[in-house]
């Protein structure tokens, strides 16, 4: 017993040290060093203020902005702890509708949401929700559709709008990937050449 | 993109940008698993030796001498041992995390079901996650107590591996190697190297690793944002290579701060498999005829691209309940991420329910009911699809002596593996873990209907609630750790029925099999004759996908037919519910 138990114990906690604190801790330190930015999280600060991390995406609701994919994170309701509500782009709570493939909820909401873009299919991204509910990019033919509106809000030629899109699109790198256009990118750029 | 290929009338652009991606993450996987094989290979044997300090330095305090050898029965109870008292600190550490350092944002310790089943998941390599990650568990849990385990659990299956290619390689002994040495090595010359490369290299690609526990921002409508950080890359990358899958966020690698990029998604899908992969070639050369892991790499590897391919086939004809709604070019991508596509999260869907991995790049509750009916299946046929680090080819090999005794019945000749005779005990070990998956998967399953735990958990309505259901207990039985996540498992009852279900579906298997190493490594060598049937030829190679499909269908097929069957003809239909 003791031949097996000595082991057992020992190298439970040298493994403990080892691969549960001194791995981490090493990447940690590694990481501090080698690449900062991305280690806290790739933070974006604009005139001092951290506006988001290049990474995550946010809620945008305003007319004036791009819009990102709708998103499933919720929060709990202030009004009864027990419940839940929606909270879009929650960075502390990270969620997916899982919704089944039959499940009416889902047609429903795809339905509501392509109504709102307007007559035609919409592209598919613009109108699920992502796996995470922070997704920070849509397709580019999701940002290309809510150019007419944006160009209304912010009273820009919609051919220049439509260029600043083409501009922030993300080709694949070496086959790997989708074109993707990130919408903080996006907005932040807008804001800079349209305050 | 070859404009040959886009301007092809025959392959639609954007098929064959995805049938490249496809092809080159499978090339690249090949490419690092054969040398990593060798490598292993080596370091098992004990040929290797840059590291004998640090093996010494870790096993001198323990009381071990590394070259003692162990009976099958030492070597299994070993295990079972070091796994016993992981559960046990796990399991106080997450009680207990909030009176223990880092827990910069307060979280309470975790209630007795919850805990047994995280401690139960970690240690048996399932990682199912009952817990959201983020808002429940410390940076302390997270790194001492579940990366702790991480790495132990997945040596400990490596160490299996070892033992068993160890025991069938010998002639006449009693034993098959030492436990505790093998599991040093795993550790020291493949988990922790490889995990600290891949780690630093997911921090470049902007995965964090911090000890600061959140970030606020004002974002630019003026709200707040609280966004969760942590030393997420050292957790990502044994999580991907340890085939554990827990993920240090609620919704794993498709958080953008797990997996960041299309690049940081080929080095976790890499990452997933590469291991396990390796493991064939380890066997062929620990075995000493390549050829024999070479045909358990092929069997593995047909069925895994004949995954992929359905897959991302159902998933990019979409969901037919959507058509006229959304443009049909994207397939389906509720519960996906852009960055990935259709062609990355059926890839990682794929390579994750294979290899017993469990992490996720999309939700899998929201693949199309094809493409979540060939996700739950890979889970249910056992694990063997090149399967979890190390008990994949264990799993593997259990189906192998079965069907070299098929085969023996057919010719009505003694079945012979490696020029060992399989003779009744082998054969019936092999036989009683068939029993597993069905008692883990429709046995509890059943239950939990019974009770009516089943029907107050699932989230979706309809034959999708079923899937729900089933692939909870599969994916616990199959030691995977992914979710229909919509599932509530999260109650004293799913808890405790689904930790049962891992230790089942972990030590059930574990157990038989090094007793078979145990049982073959005493037999005589006999050398292949004109009788003897070849297990390295296309005929064994297929026989062998043959047992593994028709065992699976005949134990599954109702059971699926009322669920991800039925929801595809209903939605086909026009069907909601």
């Amino acid at each position: 017993m003791h031949k097996i138990l000595r082991p057992a114990l020992v190298l439970l906690a040298l493994f403990t040290v080892l691969t549960g604190i001194a791995y981490p801790l090493a990447v940690t330190g590694l990481a501090a060093v080698l690449a900062p930015q991305q280690a806290g999280g790739s933070l974006i600060v604009r005139n001092g203020t951290v506006v988001g991390s290049a990474l995550i995406g946010q809620s945008f609701a305003s007319e004036r902005y791009f819009h990102g994919r709708p998103s499933a994170t919720t929060a709990p309701d202030p009004a009864d702890p027990s419940k839940t509500i929606a909270a879009p782009y929650d960075a502390s709570a990270s969620a997916g509708s899982n919704l089944g493939p039959s499940a009416a909820a889902l047609k429903e909401a795809v339905a509501r949401r392509a109504a709102a873009l307007g007559p035609g299919p919409a592209p598919a991204d613009l109108v699920t929700a992502s796996a995470s509910g922070l997704d920070p990019d849509v397709s580019p033919a999701a940002a290309l559709v809510q150019v007419p509106r944006v160009a209304a809000a912010r009273r820009l030629d919609p051919a220049r709008l439509r260029a600043l899109v083409e501009a922030h699109v993300e080709e694949p790198r070496f086959f790997f990937g989708e074109p993707r256009v990130n919408v903080l990118a996006l907005n932040l750029a807008l804001d800079a050449t349209n305050p | 993109m070859p404009s040959t290929f886009a301007s092809s009338a025959l392959v639609p652009p954007g098929l064959a940008a995805d049938l490249i991606q496809i092809v080159l993450c499978l090339a690249l996987l090949v490419a690092i698993a054969a040398p990593l094989g060798v490598y292993m290979a080596k370091v098992f044997s004990g040929e290797l030796t840059f590291f004998a300090r640090a093996e010494r330095a870790l096993l001198a305090p323990a009381g071990v001498r590394p070259k003692a050898e162990q009976h099958w029965s030492t070597y299994a109870f070993s295990l079972l041992a070091f796994n016993a008292a992981g559960f046990v600190v796990l399991y106080l550490v997450l009680r207990a995390q909030n009176l223990l350092p880092l827990n910069p944002r307060g979280f309470a310790g975790l209630p007795p079901h919850l805990a047994f089943d995280t401690a139960v998941s970690f240690v048996t390599n399932t990682n199912w996650q009952s817990y959201g990650g983020e808002t429940t568990l410390s940076n302390f849990s997270q790194m001492v107590g579940l990366t702790t385990q991480n790495f132990v659990s997945a040596a400990s299956g490596m160490a299996v591996a070892a033992a068993v290619a160890r025991g069938l390689a010998s002639r006449q002994v009693r034993s098959i190697g030492n436990f505790w040495t093998d599991l040093v090595r795993a550790i020291l010359y493949v988990l922790l190297p490889l995990s600290i490369v891949v780690a630093l290299a997911l921090v470049w690609l902007g995965v964090p690793q911090t000890l600061d526990a959140s970030a606020t921002a004002t974002t630019l409508e003026g709200a707040k944002q609280t966004i969760a950080l942590g030393p997420v890359a050292s957790q990502v990358a044994i999580k991907q290579l340890g085939t554990n899958g827990g993920g240090f966020f609620n919704v794993n690698s498709a958080h953008p701060f797990e997996n960041p990029t299309a690049i940081s998604n080929l080095i976790e899908w890499l990452a997933i498999l590469v291991i396990p992969v390796a493991f064939c070639f380890t066997y062929g050369r620990m075995v000493g005829d390549r050829r024999q892991g070479r045909a358990l790499f092929v069997a593995m590897g047909l069925m895994l691209v004949a995954s992929i391919g359905a897959i991302y086939a159902a998933e990019h004809a979409g969901n037919p309940l959507l058509a006229g709604l959304v443009d049909p070019a994207a397939g389906n991508m509720e519960g996906k991420e852009v960055r990935f596509g259709v062609v990355g999260s059926a890839l990682w869907a794929a390579a994750t329910t294979a290899a017993s991995n469990g992490s996720v790049n999309a939700m899998h509750d929201s693949l199309t009911p094809l493409g979540g009916l060939v996700a739950m299946l890979q889970i249910q046929l056992g694990e063997v699809v090149f399967g979890g680090v190390g008990v994949g080819l264990t799993g593997m090999l259990l189906f192998v002596v079965l069907t070299v005794f098929l085969a023996g019945l057919m010719v009505g000749r003694t079945p012979e593996y490696l020029g060992k005779k399989i003779e009744a005990r082998e054969v019936k070990l092999a036989a009683l873990t068939l029993l597993i998956m069905p008692i883990g998967v429709l046995g509890f399953a059943a239950l939990a209907i019974a009770t009516g735990h089943a029907q107050t958990a699932v989230q979706d309505a309809g034959p999708h609630g079923l899937s729900e259901l089933l692939y909870a207990y599969s994916s616990a039985t199959g030691n995977n750790g992914s979710a229909f996540a919509g599932f509530g498992a999260a109650t004293p009852w799913h808890d405790t029925w689904l930790g049962l279900a891992m230790l089942l579906g972990r030590f059930g298997y574990i157990v038989p099999i090094l007793a078979i190493a145990g049982s073959l490594a005493a037999k005589k060598t006999t050398p292949a004759s004109a009788g003897t049937f070849p297990t390295h030829g296309a005929l064994f190679v297929g026989l062998l996908i043959a047992t593994i499909l028709i065992v699976g269908a005949l134990t599954f097929f109702p059971v699926l037919a009322l669920g991800p069957i039925a929801e595809q003809v209903s939605i086909l239909a026009g069907h909601t519910f």
